[in-house]
């Protein structure tokens, strides 16, 4: 687009970037050709892959296509049964009893050949679940690989993880993740989990079970002795059967804050242990001196990274009254440059919303803040016809009562609010629920440790965002959750310190 | 002393000046907003002196107290609260024979109650030692593969709801002293059969730079208490000291509101549990990410 009529107070003519004005990229989309996807998928219990004892499917479908791809076996409780006690036994009879460093050794392995199959499953993670193939390809499956090679290194240093203490494994974990990174978040739960001793039940996210299932093959693959891993798949009522089973001693879940209060509730006085990585509604904070064209680049990294389908985006923008509407301005621009489409093209910002019932959530979200009195921004970009798309949304003027300021919406919309003072930005950062995480934009070092120090939350970004790494630990204060992942935080997860002597 | 009973003190030709047992909150010490008391009885079931019979509004108001406190004494440095709780020691070392009395009066042998006395103020020159070491013997630098300086520190969790233990002395600095030496603030439901030590604490607590509001000490019936304090929403965790499931299991269901942290501590012997692992599950982590470039 060219038109620059916003009330920015620029003169100079600008170069603006769109997708109407013949700079239109030529597709790029990566070829799926060598990928193997099976039409049927079965249950990985005891090593082996294995139909519902009931016999009963589901079906995952492309996002971005609306086309099926595969059959996916539906665990029941039966189902759950079986694998808690292939699990149990692997823990009691192998992995328990084998020296910790060739139980290190195995997770290695698994390491390994995900980087040496990750083309193919960055593909696999966005035909299943709609993010773009930059990033499942630059974040998700490295990262993943990362995780198992950090804490496959922790295994035979187990005495070192609590100063004074010895440490040992708590048993049979039974984990649940989501959809919005389904290879990392079986990373992050798997990892730690075996490398610590434990052995695990995991459940994959509904819509996106692949990568977990090809992960399945893997481990099978790597050698892992059956009933380490577990992965069953199924929707919540699967999810249900697996944190409630009697024997698992410990309980991991990500997901929304609602389903995690339902988890907790479900354990309490059961002395189980549980981490939960929850909801969030992370503040980016954007100061008068922050230098604003990195700040901008930062808050489409915060909201658009995976159309906002994670957990700690940053979904509200603070952003300093003497700053904000040349912030704005540029936001909007820069907005106005990302591509909405195809997953698996190269060129592509913001892929497929990852389901209807997703869509539907964020739709109605946009409803909420117009009839709220927000003031809607949303890009002009094309979409395609077929598949579930959300363009990239601004609600201006928002106010901290407004549900799109208080309510996690899981998607490509970023509600904005102004602030005058730090302590006012630190106030309106801290007035929510939610607590996982926060972005400050200051070029002044001392103001950037002052307000990343007085957010309540687990993880702080000062002039950067949604950065994330296998020895840097992640969770959330208050209502996000319970718990940390990743790092020395993340291995204490999965352990308990021995009394002391 | 305070708990001398009074016919005995009458016949030695003197009638004694009876103390009157309040609680301690925001650093004032307030009876029960609702006028009730319940007795503390003497180990043969003799009333030895009235207390306060606490109720959900002296909960909600130490909660209050607590939260304006917190970021005041997070915000203290570590060497500071160091200090005022190595303070805390040194008063209770010069009180005593007043504690001694008390826990002899609720049935201690003389050498038990002096063995507590001095197992509790040992116990917080301990915790005042960890202030400022436990933050470098479990924060981490974070070698992440980009180019960022990244680290996780610990954090105060908050306001710390605490039912204290039965263990009337011991229990209840073992529980209070790593919480507030790690930055926390905390409301403390003494519950159990020997209310008076607890309360006499909140004297010295009071008069060792404590800031008000840091520990609160209320009196009264578990089962109206525990209730909305594990329920109110301004309480980050809870540290829940008894030995029965069923108690910890209710109150935890309550914390599920907000989230609450729940730590819980069955121990009924008191005298080992001091580590700084009773700090660090007091805390969050905090992973903060900084870039490294020009």
């Amino acid at each position: 687009m060219t038109d620059s009529t916003e009330s920015t107070g620029h003169t100079a003519p600008k170069l603006r970037l769109g997708n109407d004005d013949g700079w239109a990229y030529a597709p790029a989309p990566e070829s799926t050709d060598h990928v193997e996807l099976r039409e049927r998928y079965g249950l990985f219990i005891d090593g082996e892959f294995t139909d519902a004892a009931d016999g009963r499917t589901f079906e995952t479908a492309n996002p971005a296509t609306e086309e099926k791809i595969a059959e996916v076996a539906l665990a029941s409780d039966a189902d759950v049964d079986r694998a808690v006690a292939a699990a149990r036994r692997a823990y009691d009879e192998v992995w328990s009893q084998l020296a910790p460093r060739e139980r290190g050794k195995y997770v290695y392995r698994i390491a390994r050949v995900l980087q040496e199959r990750s083309r193919e499953l960055a593909i696999t993670e966005s035909l299943d679940g709609g993010k773009p193939i930059r990033e499942s390809r630059d974040v998700d499956i490295p990262l993943a690989a990362a995780h198992f090679f950090y804490y496959a290194g922790w295994a035979d240093k187990l005495d070192y993880a609590f100063p004074g203490r010895g440490a040992r494994p708590l048993g049979v974990a039974g984990q649940v993740i989501p959809w919005n990174f389904p290879l990392l978040m079986a990373a992050w739960k798997i990892a730690p989990a075996i490398a610590a001793g434990n052995t695990v039940v995991l459940k994959p996210a509904e819509t996106t079970p692949l990568t977990a299932l090809k992960l399945a093959e893997i481990i099978r693959d790597a050698g892992l002795p059956p009933g380490v891993v577990n992965i069953v798949t199924g929707a919540g009522e699967t999810g249900a059967s697996v944190v409630q089973h009697q024997d698992v001693d410990k309980v991991a879940f990500t997901g929304s804050t609602e389903v995690g209060k339902l988890i907790r509730r479900a354990l309490a006085g059961s002395g189980k242990h549980y981490t939960l990585e929850l909801g969030g509604k992370a503040a980016n904070l954007v100061f008068e001196d922050a230098a604003v064209d990195q700040a901008v680049e930062g808050i489409v990294n915060g909201i658009f990274f995976n159309q906002g389908h994670v957990c700690c985006a940053g979904s509200r923008l603070l952003v300093q009254e003497s700053v904000a509407d040349e912030v704005i301005s540029k936001l909007k621009d820069r907005m106005e440059t990302l591509i909405v489409g195809d997953p698996l093209d190269k060129n592509t910002d913001i892929g497929a919303i990852n389901s209807r019932a997703q869509l539907d959530r964020i739709e109605e979200y946009l409803e909420i803040g117009e009839a709220e009195g927000a003031e809607p921004f949303q890009t002009s970009c094309p979409v395609p016809d077929r598949g579930y798309w959300c363009r990239p949304t601004l609600f201006l003027q928002a106010s901290q009562s407004h549900r799109v300021v208080q309510e996690e919406i899981f998607g490509p919309v970023l509600a904005v609010q102004t602030f005058r003072t730090v302590d006012e930005g630190i106030a309106m950062a801290n007035n929510t629920p939610y607590g996982l995480s926060g972005g400050v934009w200051s070029d002044k070092g001392a103001k950037a440790f002052r307000v990343t120090s007085r957010i309540r939350a687990g993880v702080l970004w000062a002039n950067t965002y949604n950065k994330f790494d296998p020895t840097a630990p992640f969770g959330g204060y208050k209502e996000s959750g319970i718990g940390r992942e990743g790092g020395l935080a993340g291995l204490h997860a999965y352990l308990q310190p021995e009394q002391a002597a | 002393m305070s708990e001398q009973r009074p016919a005995a003190a009458a016949a030695a030709g003197r009638l004694p000046v009876l103390k009157t047992h309040k609680v301690y909150v925001g650093g004032k010490f307030p009876r029960s907003e609702s006028g009730r008391f319940d007795r503390a009885l003497a180990p043969d079931g003799t009333p030895i002196a009235n207390i306060c019979r606490c109720s959900r509004k002296d909960v909600r108001d130490a909660v209050t107290a607590a939260r304006a406190a917190q970021a005041g004494w997070a915000g203290r440095t570590a060497y500071n609260r160091g200090q005022i709780l190595y303070r805390i020691a040194e008063m209770l070392e010069g009180r005593s024979g007043q504690f001694e009395a008390l826990l002899t009066a609720g049935g201690a042998t003389s050498d038990e109650a002096a063995a507590e006395v001095q197992a509790a103020v040992d116990r917080l020159l301990h915790y005042a030692g960890w202030t400022d070491k436990f933050q470098q013997v479990f924060s981490s630098v974070n070698p992440v593969a980009t180019s960022h300086f990244n680290f996780s520190i610990l954090e105060a969790m908050g306001v710390i709801g605490v039912l204290a233990p039965a263990s009337p002395l011991l229990g209840l600095v073992s529980s209070i002293a790593p919480a507030i030496a790690g930055g926390n603030t905390t409301v403390a439901l003494v519950t159990g059969s020997q209310p008076l030590p607890a309360v006499t604490f909140g004297e010295v607590l009071n008069s060792s730079d404590v800031p008000g509001g840091v520990v609160n000490i209320l009196t009264g019936r578990r089962d109206e208490m525990l209730a909305p304090l594990a329920a109110h929403r301004d309480v980050d965790a809870l540290l829940l000291c008894s030995p029965d499931p069923d108690v910890a299991r209710s109150a935890e269901i309550e914390a599920v509101h907000n989230l609450k942290r729940v730590a819980v501590r069955p121990h009924e012997d008191w005298t080992d549990v001091q580590s700084p692992y009773e700090i660090t599950d007091l805390q969050e982590v905090k992973t903060t990410w900084h870039p490294i470039g020009s």
